[in-house]
């Protein structure tokens, strides 16, 4: 069930930003800006927590994961540390993917060609 | 001819945006890769001790996906074929980063593809610092955890 679950979650996440593109003139990148804040102030509210529960891969994977990953990474380092995990949370569970990309990014553009 | 009924012309003639084929389109490419998420999420879970570890290792592997397919050109195909769908997924945000370290590369690999390659992933990093620090000190406060 959390299969499907997935699936409509990710893909309504997915249909609202594109109607958002096709609606107004917002681009891409201001967005994934807005769906990015979006899933930090929704962890805030308490909602993302449950939602990634529910939907697992649906929530986890739209750019409102990366937001709200950035809130549950600070609370669990305040909890750990006081006032300094506000700093040390930010990147405690967001970090592997941005160096993950930069990895990728760096490398695989050492080596292909952009087409066309 | 007088250019505002020029205007009025082009605006005639422009295709229209086809709204319900968009937004489905976005949606069955957003649920595909969700779902994709999902499995790969269920592997590592039965390889790894913790389910944050299990998180991490999956957000790896389609950063990577979404990296190799960006290289291949696949992943621009996609892009067209389903918009948001493609853009919004963590693999759009290693596609973001792959494409744009390829696209300036030629301009050296310090001030093009080392400097450029965070051209969108940059602000959505910055969003997601900033907003995610006022929220997360609301959070913190609002739990009693500075008590």
């Amino acid at each position: 069930m959390v299969y499907f679950w997935a699936f409509v979650v990710g893909g309504t996440v997915c249909a609202l930003a594109q109607l958002l593109l096709m609606y107004t003139k917002l681009t891409p990148a201001h967005v994934l800006v807005l769906f990015v804040s979006l899933g930090a102030i929704a962890n805030g509210l308490g909602l993302y927590e449950p939602l990634i529960r529910f939907a697992g891969g649906g929530a986890l994977t739209p750019v409102s994961g990366f937001g709200s990953a950035v809130v549950s990474g600070i609370v669990q380092e305040v909890r750990r540390l006081g006032w300094i995990g506000l700093f040390t949370g930010v990147f405690e569970l967001t970090g592997l993917g941005i160096a993950a990309a930069i990895l990728v990014g760096f490398s695989l553009a050492l080596v292909a060609r952009p087409k066309g | 001819m007088d250019p505002k009924r020029y205007r009025q012309l082009v605006r005639e003639r422009l295709p229209k945006p086809d709204l319900a084929r968009g937004v489905t389109r976005a949606f069955v490419l957003g649920g595909t890769i969700a779902l994709l998420g999902q499995v790969v999420y269920d592997i590592f879970r039965a390889m790894e001790p913790t389910q944050g570890e299990a998180v991490a290792a999956t957000l790896a592997t389609l950063i990577l996906i979404g990296g190799v397919l960006t290289a291949l050109g696949v992943y621009d195909n996609l892009a067209e074929w389903g918009g948001a769908g493609a853009a919004v997924p963590i693999t759009g945000f290693a596609n973001t980063i792959v494409s744009a370290a390829m696209d300036f590369r030629r301009e050296g690999i310090v001030l093009g593809l080392a400097s450029k390659m965070f051209v969108i992933a940059g602000p959505v990093i910055v969003f997601a610092t900033v907003v995610g620090l006022i929220v997360g000190l609301a959070k913190a406060i609002y739990l009693g955890l500075f008590a």
